[in-house]
């Protein structure tokens, strides 16, 4: 049974190959797969419809034109068209010329609004921000206390209200207010969840609108959402007119069709990624990223950017030359996992890899430090030689390792093979799966953000696994 | 039966009528939009088919499902009722009736009290508010119900349950935030025994199902209920929230496996949403819907009616 879009793909795809190029029929068949795909991955299914059809006409008419294999054509359309419904490019957050900035969190019950007002406010405050948070929730029982021990936990202010301040634009109004008098830039308003068709609620966030024009009214999602993703979402824009996304719970195993469902319906763009509970489970948006997953390349590059952070800048630009020049060595290799070992949890990371096609095995691996050491003694008795040209490995040369390292000579087979893996799936990283990438990254660093390119740390991963 | 189910209005009667009342309320706030399909169809054609199908993947039945129930119905139908479109609408709903009601139950109960419900569920579908409204019903039947805190990770899920609490006249035994769950379950059935309490309902954290050490969490807190009390929980509540799509059916699968799952709670069933994820999930683990959520407040709970659920699905 096919598990999920990725692996229904790569299904297809196989059947695809060795086939000489497309033909109305053999393109059903995928087109067959990938609408079941995308419906199962809960795209709405008007969206699926209009995106078949597209496929449709661009595979048929791609045949003459390139050189690609069959499958990688598919591949390559169905990525381009998910991605251009996504959006080609990444969305910044907007401020006010005259702090503080008003930022709004709107979104239906339960789809974890507090949660991300919380990541929210860490963000902006490590992006050069002073957020001040106020709740605004005076329905669910405890919904305040709920935001004040958040904003406690990531140690940023809230307004908790004055005496007589009851209403949702009383206490608005006090945190502007308060924002002003203490120079916070930007009040962040958490409200309560709510149904987008009962009028009430709604007439209220039309009010706090009017009053605080917000800069981002940041409509909060959840990625296991289904086909009610459409009205939902755009009713909410129709009545405030959302500026963005939020994605949460993308720490699960759903597809997250709802995001194209919401882009296309509403044509606003995800903003930010939900990735777990902790207030540092926050990531911007990048629709490559959707698209990928969807595709079954995992969140790859959310991975890397992560383990950016913990990575010196210098040595993740020359492995991201590395990897493009097909020069990822041993040495490299080692390298990688000694920032591994600087990482600390690698449950961590292990939780960012998608729970899809080659990383599923991964999701319930231990993970054995004892192999990471193993790893690096092997590599430790080669020859400065050996570690650039793996190559030059043969029979007697890792019977030596072995016997230098106290492992088997089946272990040094297997480390070279997690080696071959890593270096194959970066330089998968490094071309194919981030096609459009080359471009943006010769713009070089972003604000606020690492490169986007690849880095070290990236598959090595893999082979640090108990087996 | 079938054949009048669009046809004649339902019996009204209390619950049932509310539950009807909430399935259709919600579809005519954003209708307009409500062009039924079956207008000016005279056969059974490849289009129709495909509009039915249409309406049952939009509902958040799936693919798999709708197709296997297009599949039941389509070759017989063709064949018996001479093509009629509004004969096959009938039949798809009651192959769904059937569906649902092959997995009703009589609801599991303790032999000897406290009889121990222990509530579960992904982040945020509604799992403390279900517990309010449960305590309030089952508080109105009679019965002495205890509420235990064992969400201690969320911030102030204890708060929110105390305030339930207290909205229902239920004690609540919670301890510190951070503290183990499953010693405050035991704290909770220890209370519920000395006081001659005859429903504990246990409040969990909400967890995606895809984290091994959380489900573990809930499979301890199982085995810790077994241990104070016999036959504890004597039903684990899976709660899924209206909205939810096709993630749904392997919540159920996960929370299943780990936590042996005895019923569902359908929750927010007043937004828009149909919920139609439950019907493959009756059919794929027979667990039957014991209660839907039909708003915030403490009496937005309603039994789960087979029936006016399938017609929802075909509504707006
Ligand atoms: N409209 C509506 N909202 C609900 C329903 N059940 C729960 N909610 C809301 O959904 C949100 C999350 O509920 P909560 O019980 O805290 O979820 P938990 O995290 O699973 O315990 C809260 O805002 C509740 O008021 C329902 O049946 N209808
Ligand atoms: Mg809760």
């Amino acid at each position: 049974m096919f598990d999920n879009l990725s692996e229904k793909l790569q299904r297809t795809f196989k059947n695809l190959r060795g086939q000489g190029k497309l033909t109305e029929e053999n393109i059903d068949d995928a087109l067959k797969a990938i609408r079941l795909a995308l419906l199962e991955a809960d795209v709405h299914f008007k969206v699926v419809k209009r995106l078949i059809a597209n496929i449709r006409e661009k595979s048929l008419g791609a045949e003459v034109l390139t050189a690609l294999s069959p499958t990688e054509q598919v591949v390559k359309i169905v990525k381009d068209e998910l991605t251009a419904i996504l959006g080609s490019t990444e969305s910044k957050v907007r401020y006010c010329s005259t702090p503080p900035t008003v930022h709004m969190i709107v979104g239906l019950q339960g789809s974890g609004k507090t949660t991300s007002a919380g990541k929210l406010a860490l963000w902006l405050s490590q992006h050069g921000h002073k957020p001040l948070l106020v709740s605004v929730d005076v329905y669910r029982p405890a919904a305040r206390d709920q935001l004040k021990i958040v904003a406690g936990q990531i140690g940023q202010p809230i307004y908790d209200g004055a005496a007589g301040e009851t209403t949702p634009l009383e206490l608005a109004a006090g945190a502007f207010r308060e924002a002003k008098q203490t120079g916070r830039d930007v009040v962040l308003i958490d409200t309560a969840g709510r149904l987008h068709i009962d009028d009430a609620l709604m007439v209220e966030l039309e009010q706090l609108k009017k009053r605080f024009e917000p800069k981002e009214i940041l409509f909060v999602a959840d990625a296991m959402t289904g086909q009610d993703a459409v009205k939902s979402a755009s009713e909410f824009d129709k009545r405030l007119g959302i500026s963005g996304v939020i994605l949460t719970k993308m720490d699960g195993d759903a597809r997250g069709g709802a995001s194209l469902s919401i882009r296309e319906a509403t044509g606003k763009p995800l903003k930010f990624l939900g990735t777990g509970e902790k207030p540092s489970a926050f990531e911007i948006f990048h629709p490559e990223r959707i698209v990928s997953r969807l595709l079954g390349m995992g969140d790859m590059l959310s991975l890397i950017e992560k383990v950016e952070e913990n990575i010196d800048e210098k040595q993740a630009l020359e492995m991201q030359r590395k990897m493009l020049a097909n020069d990822f060595s041993l040495e490299d290799f080692r390298e990688q996992l000694r920032q591994v070992k600087k990482l600390g949890s690698l449950q961590s990371i292990m939780d960012m890899l998608p729970n899809v096609g080659p990383f599923k095995e991964l999701q319930n691996a231990e993970i054995d430090p004892k192999e990471l050491v193993r790893t690096e003694a092997i590599i430790n008795s080669m020859t400065a030689k050996e570690r650039v040209n793996a190559d030059l490995l043969n029979g007697s040369r890792r019977r030596r390792i072995a016997k230098g390292s106290g492992t088997t000579v089946q272990q040094v087979n297997q480390l070279l093979k997690q080696y071959r893996q890593a270096r194959a799936m970066m330089r998968g990283i490094a071309t194919g799966g981030a096609g459009s990438k080359k471009r943006k990254r010769s713009k070089g660093k972003r604000r606020g953000h690492g490169l986007r390119g690849p880095a070290p740390g990236g598959m090595g991963f893999r082979g640090l696994l108990g087996r | 039966m079938i054949q009048t189910l669009f046809s004649a209005p339902p019996p009204e009667s209390g619950l049932f009528d509310r539950f009807k009342k909430a399935v259709s309320k919600t579809r005519d706030a954003l209708s307009g939009q409500i062009d039924d399909i079956f207008e000016g169809k005279k056969e059974i054609d490849e289009e129709l088919l495909d509009d039915l199908e249409m309406t049952l993947i939009g509902a958040d039945v799936g693919v798999r499902t709708t197709s296997e129930i297009l599949d039941d119905v389509r070759g017989e139908m063709e064949r018996a009722e001479g093509g009629d479109p509004r004969a096959i609408k009938e039949r798809i709903a009651g192959r769904m009736m059937e569906i649902l009601r092959g997995s009703e139950r009589p609801a599991e109960t303790a032999a000897q009290p406290p009889e121990v419900i222990l509530v579960v569920g992904v982040n945020g579908v509604g799992k403390t508010t279900t517990i309010g409204k449960l305590a309030h019903r089952l508080t109105q039947d009679g019965r002495k119900v205890l509420l235990c805190a064992g969400d201690t990770f969320r911030a102030a899920a204890a708060e929110q349950l105390s305030v339930w609490g207290g909205r229902t006249g239920c004690p609540v035994i919670r301890q510190k935030a951070g503290a183990d769950p499953s010693a405050v379950l035991f704290d909770g059935l220890q209370a519920a025994k000395a006081r001659g309490v005859d429903t504990v309902i246990v409040d969990t954290a909400g967890r995606l199902h895809n984290k091994a050490g959380l489900m573990a969490e809930l499979e301890k807190m199982k085995r810790t209920a077994g241990r104070v009390a016999p036959a504890a929980p004597h039903q684990v509540l899976l709660v899924l929230d209206a909205v939810t799509g096709q993630n749904g059916l392997e919540q159920a699968r996960r929370f299943t496996a780990g936590v042996g799952v005895t019923g569902l709670v359908l929750a927010k069933l007043d937004g828009t949403a149909k919920g139609g994820i439950v019907v493959a999930v009756a059919r794929e683990l027979g667990l039957p819907i014991r209660w839907v959520g039909i708003g915030e407040q403490a009496d937005d709970l309603v039994a789960f009616d087979p029936e006016s659920f399938v017609r929802s699905l075909f509504e707006g």
